[in-house]
C-alpha cells in the first residue's frame, strides 16, 4: 500500500489497516505525535479506529523547540 | 498571579524552547528560569529518525503548561490548521498565534492574525496573539476576546530590546487582558524594563538559548522579571530635572 506521509511517498505493508498500526510500524508508538489524515485532524482516540487505504495522505507532526 | 484565560501562573517569565544546542543544558535552563509556560513549534516528524531526542518527550508535563505557536503560518488558514493540530495532541488549549508576513523582520501580519484569532476563539482556544507593538491592533484584538496580547519589543532574535517603550506603556495602560512582551529581548535589563513599564509577563527565547551560558542567563532573566515587577509594584520616585538631596540640609558641620 502506498501512502503520502509528510510529503513523501512511502510503501507500507499491506496488512496495516489503522493509524495505530501505521504508527507502530514507524516505531512511533507511545510518542507524542499528532496525525492529520486526508486533511482531517485526528484525536488520539481515533488512531485505533481510523482505517487507512492506498493513496491516503498523512501528516505526522510533533512539538519541536520553538519560541 | 498571572492569569491567562483559565490558566494561572506564579512565574511571569514565559520561555521559548528553540535553538538550544543541548537537551541537558536546556533542561537546566528551563529549571533555572522558574518558568511555568513553555512555547513549542509544530513540525513534521522526521520518519527516518523516530528516536531522535525530543525535549518535550522528557519534560514533566505536570510542571509546565505548553504554549504551542503557529510559526510557519503565512495565512490565517495555515495558523488555524497548526493550532488545531497542536490541540489534537491533547496536551494544551493555549495557542500563540503567529502569522508572519515578512521574512526579513519576521513581523506578524496584523490582518491575518486577527482573522486567525476570530476563528480560534470561536473554537474555544485560549488565544495569545503575537503582534507588533501596535496600540490599535491590541485594542481590536481585545474587543474580539483574545486572552492576552503579546506585542514584540523588537523583531524576533534581533536582540534590539524595547524599541518603543511609550507604545508598550499605552498598550499596557488600556489593557483588560495580560500584556506579554514577546521577542527582541537581549539582556536582563530589557526584561526588567518591560516589567517596569507594567507588562504582565515577558516571553523570550534566543536571549537564553543563544547566551554563552544559557543556564546562568535563564536565572538572570528570572531575577530581572521579578525585579522589574517588584519595582513597578513598589512605585518609583518621580523624574526630576534637578537633584534633590538625600542627606538632611540641617545640622551640617560645614557652613
Amino acid at each position: 500500500m502506498e501512502l503520502m506521509i509528510n510529503g513523501t511517498n512511502r510503501v507500507v505493508a499491506p496488512d496495516i489497516q489503522t493509524i495505530e498500526q501505521l504508527l507502530e510500524s514507524l516505531q512511533l508508538t507511545g510518542k507524542r505525535v499528532i496525525v492529520e489524515w486526508n486533511e482531517q485532524i485526528l484525536q488520539k482516540e481515533e488512531h485505533g479506529t481510523t482505517v487507512i487505504g492506498d493513496g491516503d495522505t498523512l501528516e505526522i507532526v510533533h512539538f519541536v523547540g520553538g519560541g | 498571579m498571572l492569569t491567562i484565560g483559565q490558566h494561572s501562573f506564579t512565574s511571569r517569565l514565559l520561555l521559548g524552547t528553540g535553538k538550544f544546542s543541548d537537551l541537558q543544558v536546556q533542561t537546566q535552563a528551563v529549571e533555572a528560569s522558574g518558568t511555568e509556560v513553555l512555547t513549542f513549534a509544530v513540525r513534521r516528524l522526521n520518519l527516518e529518525q523516530p528516536d531522535e531526542p525530543n525535549f518535550l518527550e522528557q519534560l514533566d508535563l505536570s510542571k509546565y503548561t505548553l504554549l504551542p505557536n503557529t510559526a510557519g503560518a503565512r495565512t490565517a488558514e495555515e495558523a488555524v490548521r497548526i493550532a488545531r493540530l497542536a490541540r489534537a495532541s491533547g496536551l494544551c488549549d493555549m495557542i500563540k498565534v503567529e502569522v508572519i508576513g515578512d521574512d526579513q523582520l519576521i513581523l506578524p501580519d496584523p490582518l491575518e492574525t486577527v482573522k486567525a484569532c476570530e476563528i480560534l476563539l470561536a473554537e474555544g482556544f485560549t488565544v495569545l496573539p503575537y503582534i507588533s507593538d501596535d496600540y490599535m491592533l491590541a485594542k481590536r484584538l481585545q474587543q474580539i476576546g483574545v486572552h492576552a496580547v503579546m506585542p514584540g519589543a523588537s523583531p524576533i532574535g534581533s536582540g534590539r530590546g524595547i524599541l518603543n517603550p511609550a507604545m508598550l506603556e499605552w498598550i499596557i495602560g488600556d489593557a483588560r487582558v495580560p500584556v506579554i512582551v514577546d521577542a527582541g529581548i537581549r539582556s536582563p535589563k530589557d526584561a526588567a524594563y518591560a516589567m517596569e513599564l507594567g507588562a504582565d509577563a515577558v516571553l523570550l527565547n534566543s536571549a537564553v538559548s543563544g547566551a554563552d551560558d544559557p543556564v546562568k542567563m535563564a536565572l538572570a532573566m528570572k531575577l530581572a522579571v521579578e525585579a522589574g515587577r517588584l519595582g513597578k509594584e513598589a512605585g518609583m520616585i518621580p523624574l526630576r530635572n534637578y537633584a534633590v538631596a538625600s542627606s538632611p540640609a540641617e545640622g551640617m558641620i560645614t557652613t
